[in-house]
């Protein structure tokens, strides 16, 4: 079991070695997003301060989802994915290790731009520094939740707008407590509570996900 | 008689039409009753005048909106657990009247908080936490609309009900959260001390209106889909062809 999962995790990892414009567009825009904000609203530092939590988590759960359109779709294509999916291995695993992948690709590389980001919105250290724990327990669940909307869309006309339609209600809560926890301790109120429901939300999600995106595969392949 | 005779679409579909009249007779009756005791038994509000009427209507529509996804999501279980059709047919049924009680629930809100806070929006938390049903109901019709195969709409159109299930304690508590953080709690909505007994009855009254007005609508529409999908069968042909 994982070595199917270690395998699955792996090949995608080598795939995305091999193609590195895929996953860097998802971060361009990431720190696009992210810079056309003070060119909406206006330079002032402390207004900069005051929406940047909320607008880089935005921009983060955005920038997930312009690559998780892509998550089942190259193998699809080419019609690996039904092999995997016909094969003895469980599909939770296989959806699991897309995910981690996925979170591996899109995750870390917006854990590292997220504090350059951060000095751009004139975020404090202390601000960035829970911004980056929110984002690390955060991510997750956008790429595990990701999984089931890219499942359920696999080969639609317009998946990826549809995609995007279907998941960001279910981002709401990561989105409200991951941006709350930075919120929290700009105000003094504390950041803890946050980002303990931000982690209990990310094992729920951890949980139930997989299986729910792994059933979904399966609906969409038969 | 066996009760899973009616599992079987042929079944339902006869059933069905001699029940809507029923359901319908029983929505337009209780709205009547409903809408009288509203507007000439309840008595008038000391706070909040005349404009409080609306929640005859608001209050139902949100009752609905949130059961209807309830049931929706049941359904999908169902049909997802024992693979009967009708129960994803009765998903697809519910679905549209489920929005629609959203939306009025959220555009009847906006008429009750444009006298009382002064404003047509705010952050409230169950304001918030309704809009995003209906994202929640819109993802889900965008995603039957978006999957021509019958069979595989069905089944992402459950799950994805199924996970938005899960989601929305969640959403609401997050969004509860959220905004007693960012704003005081000065606004405290329907939050009446205590209701007066008509009012309470009108209502109840217009609940269950709305309750059996949903019932007539999804049978109506399951009527059609059943007739959809089954229109390859001899009964089916029949009836087609005699409308």
């Amino acid at each position: 079991m994982h070595r199917f999962l270690l395998a699955v995790l792996r090949r995608d990892l080598t795939l995305a070695a091999r193609r590195r414009g895929d996953w860097l567009i998802a971060q361009f825009f990431f720190v696009m997003v992210a810079s056309l904000f003070p060119l909406g609203v206006g330079p002032e530092p402390e207004m900069l301060a005051r929406i940047g939590p909320g607008v880089l988590w935005v921009a983060a759960t955005l920038a997930s989802l312009l690559s998780l359109s892509r998550l089942f779709a190259d193998d699809h294509h080419d019609g690996s994915l039904e092999h995997m999916v016909l094969s003895p291995e469980p599909t939770v695993l296989l959806v699991l290790g897309k995910s981690i992948a996925h979170w591996l690709i899109y995750g870390i590389p917006v854990l590292l731009i997220a504090p350059v980001l951060g000095i751009q919105f004139n975020l404090s250290w202390d601000a960035i520094l829970v911004l980056e724990l929110s984002l690390l327990l955060g991510t997750p669940i956008l790429s595990l939740l990701g999984g089931v909307g890219a499942a359920l869309t696999l080969g639609l006309r317009g998946g990826g707008v549809l995609l995007t339609l279907l998941i960001l209600p279910l981002y709401v809560p990561a989105l409200i407590f991951g941006a709350g926890a930075v919120d929290g301790v700009m105000t003094g109120t504390g950041a803890e509570a946050h980002l303990s429901l931000l982690g209990a939300f990310m094992m729920l999600s951890l949980m139930i996900a997989p299986w729910i995106a792994a059933a979904a595969l399966r609906v969409s392949l038969e | 008689m066996n009760l899973y005779t009616y599992a079987s679409p042929a079944n339902f579909y006869h059933l069905a039409g001699k029940l809507i009249p029923w359901f319908a007779w029983g929505a337009g009756l209780l709205t009547v009753w409903g809408l009288y005791i509203s507007f000439f038994l309840a008595p008038t509000d000391f706070q909040q005048s005349e404009a409080y009427r609306i929640i005859f209507i608001h209050v139902p529509a949100a009752w609905m909106s949130m059961f209807i996804y309830l049931v929706m999501a049941f359904w999908g279980a169902i049909g997802l657990a024992f693979n009967t059709r009708l129960s994803f047919m009765m998903a697809r049924a519910l679905a549209p009247t489920g929005a629609l009680f959203t939306f009025i629930a959220l555009w009847t809100g906006a008429l009750w908080g444009k006298p009382m806070w002064g404003a047509w929006w705010v952050w409230d938390a169950r304001l918030t936490s309704e809009l995003i049903l209906l994202f929640l109901y819109v993802g889900i019709i965008a995603l039957w609309a978006a999957i021509d195969d019958v069979k595989r709409g069905d089944r992402a159109g459950s799950l994805l009900t199924l996970i938005g299930a899960i989601n929305v304690p969640i959403i609401y508590f997050s969004v509860k959260w959220w905004n007693t953080l960012h704003q005081g709690s000065s606004i405290n909505l329907t939050k009446a001390p205590s209701m007066a007994a008509i009012m309470l009855q009108g209502m109840l009254v217009m609940a269950i209106a709305a309750w059996l007005y949903t019932i007539a609508v999804a049978l109506v529409r399951v009527r059609r889909i059943i007739l959809e999908r089954e229109r390859q069968t001899d009964w089916a042909k029949a009836i087609l062809e005699a409308e």
